[in-house]
């Protein structure tokens, strides 16, 4: 303890090279959990359990029995093992009883949520009821060198001798503030050490008979004395001998003392109560300074505390507070049981002022943080008077034990030294966990979700680069990262000259119908969607209540009272949750459903495009006339109902597929196989991207930022501000009429020039030197179409005019100006996708 | 380590005559000319440069609970200046510059240990991201810079480079990125802005505040009315309740944030790593513990309750970047209530009531400016309400006319 344990525990060393082992996590319901198999505990198990709940019994020790399984209640030491015995029978062959031992209830959460740890398993238990028979912790009498080898608590040289069987010592001296080191003393001459002299703070024990029992054995009682050092062996490290002096006052001792050697000292001075798990729940935790007694007030409906932990320590009165307990939990569960009697116990455990601060220190009241009685009251003297503060400035209870020890001898301290009572002082908040717990045990099965297109497989064969997009895997391009620039502009070439197929199955789905389903749409989205027609799709911008624009998809009309649309592919379930909680309030007959798994999807793109669908799809008339831009249709390939949208994103001719999940690799096969012959071939959204940014079409995320109103992004003709009411609506109209600062435009550098990367930063000048960032390059690429550095960017309001050169900071520093230009950069007049 | 042992190496005879932190407390008087809501990092730090720069010190600071009890106590002192907007780099800037200098001023150490800060990026959005933060930093004078995966091996050789399936591809690496003990930053200033003469009242809460013809006059509290010149809150994520005591309605929205720490172990983690994708990040401090935090609570609430969904989340993501921490302990989880603005920066300057002036929104990134804030909302109330250039884009007004400084991506991933 003390000094050497900090130094080789406290910093223990991380093993850096550990692999995590496998753990995992269950669920259980309960009507009654107890937390605690000691007498408390049993008790309350048994009496739930025997009305009919259905009750879980927590301990962290393998034995059942808590205090039972070492502590003597009485003068011939029978008592309870019979006890014991007696109740851990019931317990065990009690068919509404579930035991977990060796599992320790580590928290309390709300609603009496509760994580069980149990060798390799976290246990997540939902509770009815909770009681907390947690026990308490028996505490340390404060003197100098009470952190040596060979002293310890009675309840530890209790356990020895009887869970252990093993004889703690030769010559021990028991110092006590309470009967119960009478027992101990007893229990020691049982287990053949000799008690050299019980050392009893009090002035006299509260049982007459044990004393006598005491003296009958041949030990020797010195009343009105404490320990006031322990004298250590010649080689430091175990108990020689301890100083006896007489008190003279509160925390006071004689001048001269005795000396008397032993090799053991037991300390009974006290107990507090666990009161963890119930502080965790709110429950205050009061002292009263003359009884010296614990009480644990203020406790949530549904969590009860029982045994000593609710400062009973009779073992009747226990018995009788456990089944008082069970009794509470009953009457809430609404089952019938009978009341018991009210609880008395009018046991004092706990010695007033056991400390006694040595002038020369080592007066241990934490051991983990090695602190001693003169650093919690010079923190008070140095202005640090809240315990809280103390705790903070001194490190005490900060340790692995977490104050268990320490915390009542601080508030001792800290009320001493700022004329105020314990209860005033008050000890710090407790917090989870209630011991230490490995991070496997809350981390669990490591889980990492991710879903795949139905035509991954096929991705994968064809050579795909993959990218992860969410949580999902798209193909980047169909080719080797070591030729991605070569790759990406044959891509854009096929699509360009030709025809090209991408998958498109992670674009989010989201289907809305109902009565209301166009009333909807229109509240959600800015464009106006009443009229939209049946059979036709529209651009959907989604803004926030910032006017910000938040995502972007395609409303299909499918019929008057259905609407099919999509949305970005890490966007979709924002919008759906938006949708939900939207309608929440406005209360529309709609039904919203996220069908973004659902349906795959591909888009078919190029000037032979239709030539390619035309070879599979028989049922729709897909000639421009019957089939315009915009338009939306169904129909079947091999069999199976498609939706099929005329779109543009690319700016060639191209048809967007969807199609359910189940047949997406059927129709990219049957699709692929028809564009064989126009040596139609896959592209990625590398490729698409920068198609995209040909017709300057903006991705919102990558294009759009936390700032993005509709206005900086040149897309008023999507917003509909004559209808009364879209999300972001009030926002839209007052940023509109105001003087925007930036634009976003698309500019041009010529194709030697280094070309800016996305993330580089526009400025006012290109003298750097203090001038200000006016924006940044959202996206930028080198186009073969073109045959320049084409990129989109934020600019200053100054900067925005087509033909306006600005600098941009490149990599190293360096400028490059770059000049605005028209958008899009590609095909003016749209004739490629609309017209053909 | 005790903070004692700090201060006083082994010494048995500390504290020394004279050599009082904190003065014992005193009764209210009735009138300040100044009166300070709130005890935490801020409120002392603003009564420090009041009474240093100002020679204004018949100023109280009001704490309902004790000296730097609220989030100053439960933040995880992340400090750095890698923001995104010009408005916010510049000002987090000058902020972490006063931090490096406060052990100094205060002559108390504050443990302030510069050991860089790097966020990972797992996708290519994140990287353009990250490049603009460089790239503006690196305007307004920052360290900070884009560096690749072998880089990030060298500087954290413990780093899983494949967390959740989710390679590293590009890292931001800000060397200005720091850590200092919490308290000790409200103690050092506190005991400043107190031997200065200025009152610090723990356990005193303002009920209400006085107002007449629209102007400040004083508080009410549990201890009885004081009058007063201005008032100036700064009491973090009680912003909203306290500003409405005022009359004044404030654009926030209160979520609890949490965070948890381990036990101490030797260190073998220096720079702070934080991920967004896996919305966590990890440092160990120089007790040697290794702190969590992420992403604040999904539902608003006023409740310092922990939660066990949090913890199982951010702990399997922790988990996911150092799988070796699995068998760690965890120690201590905890969390404090934190009041957001939209757009991630903070409220600060005039309110509509005179000589009522607002140190609010502070959110999950406000430990880090506490230096700058007060400096700043001392430099205000000294002059009467003149705006200081550095704090303007942040007045409240900027909700109304859409002038806000958004910093939402600068600050998901790390406080
Ligand atoms: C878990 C967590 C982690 C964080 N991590 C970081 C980080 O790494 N880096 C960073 O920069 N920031 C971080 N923060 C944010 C940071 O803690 C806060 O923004 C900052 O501490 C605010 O300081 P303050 O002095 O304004 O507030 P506080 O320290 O909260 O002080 C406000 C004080 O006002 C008092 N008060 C409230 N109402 C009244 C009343 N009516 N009368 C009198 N007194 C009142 C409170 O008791 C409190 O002490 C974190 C926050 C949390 C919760």
């Amino acid at each position: 303890m003390g000094t050497s344990y900090s130094k080789k525990a406290g910093l223990g060393f991380a093993d850096l090279t550990f692999t995590p082992i496998y753990h995992d996590k269950s669920y259980l319901f309960h009507d009654v959990a107890v937390i605690g198999a000691g007498p408390a505990g049993l008790a309350a198990s048994l009496k739930a359990a025997d009305a009919g709940a259905n009750v879980l019994l927590v301990d962290e020790n393998p034995m059942l029995g808590g205090a039972l399984t070492y502590h003597r209640f009485d003068v011939a030491g029978v008592r309870a093992a019979e006890l014991r015995e007696q109740l851990t029978a019931k317990v065990r062959h009690h068919k509404n009883i579930t035991v977990l031992n060796s599992a320790t209830c580590n928290g309390w959460f709300t609603d009496n949520y509760l994580p069980v740890i149990q060798g390799n398993r976290m246990y997540k238990v939902r509770a009815k009821q909770c009681i907390v028979a947690s026990g308490a912790f028996e505490q340390h009498v404060v003197f100098r060198n009470n952190d040596i080898p060979g002293v310890v608590m009675s309840s530890a040289a209790m356990r020895l001798m009887t869970q252990y069987a093993i004889k703690p010592a030769n010559k021990a001296v028991v110092l006590a503030g309470n009967d119960d080191g009478y027992l101990c003393a007893l229990e020691l001459l049982k287990n053949g050490v000799e008690v050299a002299v019980i050392v009893d703070m009090r002035s006299q024990s509260s049982d007459p008979l044990l004393h006598s029992a005491v003296i009958e054995k041949g030990i020797n009682v010195l009343f009105n004395s404490t320990v006031y050092e322990a004298l250590p062996s010649t080689d430091k490290k175990r108990l020689a001998a301890v100083q006896v002096h007489a008190i003279t006052g509160r925390g006071k001792v004689a001048a001269t003392g005795v000396t008397i050697p032993c090799d053991l000292l037991c300390m009974s001075a006290g107990y507090m109560p666990v009161y963890q798990l119930l502080c965790q729940a709110g429950a205050k935790l009061s002292y009263d300074d003359d009884s010296a007694r614990f009480a644990l007030t203020n406790l949530p409906k549904n969590l009860h505390v029982a045994g000593s932990a609710n400062g009973v320590h009779e073992l009747d009165a226990v018995i009788n507070d456990g089944e008082l307990a069970a009794y509470t939990s009953l009457t809430l569960l609404g089952l019938a049981s009978d009341e018991p009697q009210p609880v008395t116990c009018n046991k004092q455990t706990n010695f007033p002022w056991p400390i006694f601060s040595h002038p020369k220190g080592k007066d241990f009241v934490d051991f983990d943080e090695d602190l001693q009685s003169k650093d919690i009251v010079n923190a008070t003297r140095l202005g640090y008077r809240d315990v809280q503060l103390v705790k903070r400035f001194s490190t005490v209870g900060m340790g692995p034990s977490q104050g268990r020890h320490s915390a009542l001898p601080t508030a001792r301290l800290v009320a001493d030294a700022t004329n105020r009572t314990v209860t005033e002082t008050g000890v710090t908040t407790a917090r989870p966990p209630f011991v230490p717990e490995k991070l496997s045990h809350i981390a669990g099965r490591i889980f990492n979700p991710y879903k795949l297109t139905p035509m991954h497989q096929k991705h994968l064969e064809l050579g795909a680069h993959m990218i992860p997009a969410g949580i999902w895997q798209r193909p980047a391009y169909y080719g080797n990262p070591i030729d991605r620039d070569k790759v990406v502009q044959q891509e854009v070439e096929m699509v360009r000259n030709a025809v090209g197929i991408i998958d498109v199955s992670t674009l989010g789905g989201l289907e809305v119908r109902g009565p209301d389903a166009a009333e909807f749409v229109n509240r959600i989205y800015t464009f106006g969607f009443l009229k939209q027609p049946v059979g036709k799709t529209r651009y959907a911008i989604l803004t926030n209540e910032q006017g910000v624009v938040v995502d972007d998809g395609v409303s299909c009309r499918i019929g008057e009272d259905h609407f099919y649309i999509t949305a970005t592919t890490g966007g979709v379930d924002a919008v759906y949750r938006e949708m939900t909680k939207w309608n929440a309030q406005w209360r529309l007959s709609v039904d919203i459903a996220n069908v973004t798994s659902a349906f795959s999807a591909v888009n078919v793109a190029g000037p032979l495009a239709r030539k390619v669908l035309s070879k599979v799809c028989f049922d729709v008339d897909l000639s421009n006339e019957s089939f315009p831009y915009l338009a939306y249709r169904e129909g079947t390939i091999e069999g199976v109902p498609i939706r099929l949208l005329r779109v543009g994103f690319v700016g060639e001719l191209g048809y967007e597929i969807h199609m359910p999940s189940l047949f997406g690799a059927t129709i990219w096969d049957a699709l692929m196989a028809a564009g064989s012959e126009f040596n139609m071939k896959p592209f990625g959204v590398e490729s698409q991207r920068l198609l995209r940014l040909e017709k300057g079409h903006i991705i919102v995320s990558q294009d759009t930022d936390g700032m993005s109103h509709p206005g900086e992004l040149s897309l008023n003709w999507a917003i509909n501000r004559k209808k009364p009411f879209f999300i972001g609506r009030r926002s839209v109209d007052i940023v509109m009429e105001r003087q925007q600062t930036r634009k976003l435009v698309g500019f041009k550098l010529s194709s030697e020039s280094c070309r800016p990367k996305e993330g580089h930063i526009v400025l006012a000048s290109s003298d750097q030197k203090d001038c200000a960032i006016t924006g940044n390059v959202t996206s930028s690429e080198y186009s073969t179409t073109i045959g320049a550095n084409i990129g989109l960017a934020y600019v200053g309001i100054e900067q925005k005019e087509v033909g306006c050169k600005f600098p941009i900071r490149v990599d190293n520093g360096e400028i490059v100006m770059a000049e605005v230009v028209q958008l899009p950069f590609y095909d003016a007049n749209n004739s490629r996708q609309e017209v053909i | 380590m005790p903070f004692s042992l700090l201060k006083y190496g082994l010494k048995n005879d500390y504290p020394f005559e004279n050599d009082i932190d904190l003065p014992l407390p005193t009764e209210l008087k009735k009138h300040y000319d100044v009166v300070i809501i709130g005890g935490g990092g801020h409120g002392v730090a603003t009564a420090f440069y009041l009474a240093k720069y100002h020679g204004i010190t018949n100023v109280a600071i009001l704490e309902k609970g004790y000296l730097g009890g609220g989030n100053t106590a439960r933040n995880t002192a992340v400090i750095r200046s890698n923001y995104l907007t010009s408005e916010g780099v510049r000002f987090y800037k000058e902020s972490v510059d006063m931090f490096k200098g406060l052990s100094n001023e205060f002559d108390f150490n504050i443990m302030y240990s510069s050991r860089g800060q790097l966020t990972l990026a797992h996708t290519d959005a994140t990287i353009r991201s990250f490049r603009q933060r460089a790239e503006v930093n690196t305007h307004f004078g920052g360290k900070t810079e884009l560096i690749d995966p072998q880089q990030i091996k060298e500087l954290v050789p413990t780093l899983n480079m494949n967390p959740a399936d989710m390679p590293v591809l590009a890292g931001l690496w800000h060397m200005d990125g720091a850590t200092a003990r919490h308290d000790a930053v409200a103690w050092g200033y506190a005991k400043g802005a107190t031997q200065r003469g200025v009152e610090l009242h723990q356990l005193t809460e303002v009920t209400d505040v006085i107002i007449e013809n629209g102007k400040a006059k004083g508080v009410k509290t549990n201890r009885g009315t004081v009058s007063c010149g201005c008032i100036i809150q700064a009491v973090a994520g009680h912003s909203s309740i306290v500003a409405a005591m005022a009359g004044i309605k404030m654009p926030i929205t209160t979520y609890p944030l949490q965070a948890m720490v381990t036990q101490p172990v030797k260190p073998f983690l220096d720079p702070l790593v934080s991920s967004s994708a896996l919305h966590c990040y990890v440092q160990q401090t120089g007790r040697g513990e290794i702190v969590f935090g992420g992403g604040s609570d999904p539902y608003p609430l006023y409740n310092t309750r922990s939660t066990l969904d949090l913890k199982e989340s951010l702990l399997a993501s922790a988990v996911e970047m150092f799988p070796f921490m699995a068998n760690l302990k965890l120690m201590r989880q905890w969390s404090g209530i934190t009041d957001m603005t939209s757009d991630y920066s903070p409220i600060m300057g005039l309110s509509p009531v005179e000589n009522y002036y607002l140190d609010a929104g502070w959110g999950t990134w406000g430990f880090k400016s506490t230096p700058i804030c007060g400096k700043s909302m001392a430099e205000l109330v000294a002059s009467g309400g003149k705006v200081p250039e550095i704090i303007a884009p942040f007045a409240m007004d900027r909700f109304d006319v859409f002038r806000q400084v958004n910093e939402m991506g600068a600050t998901a991933a790390s406080h």
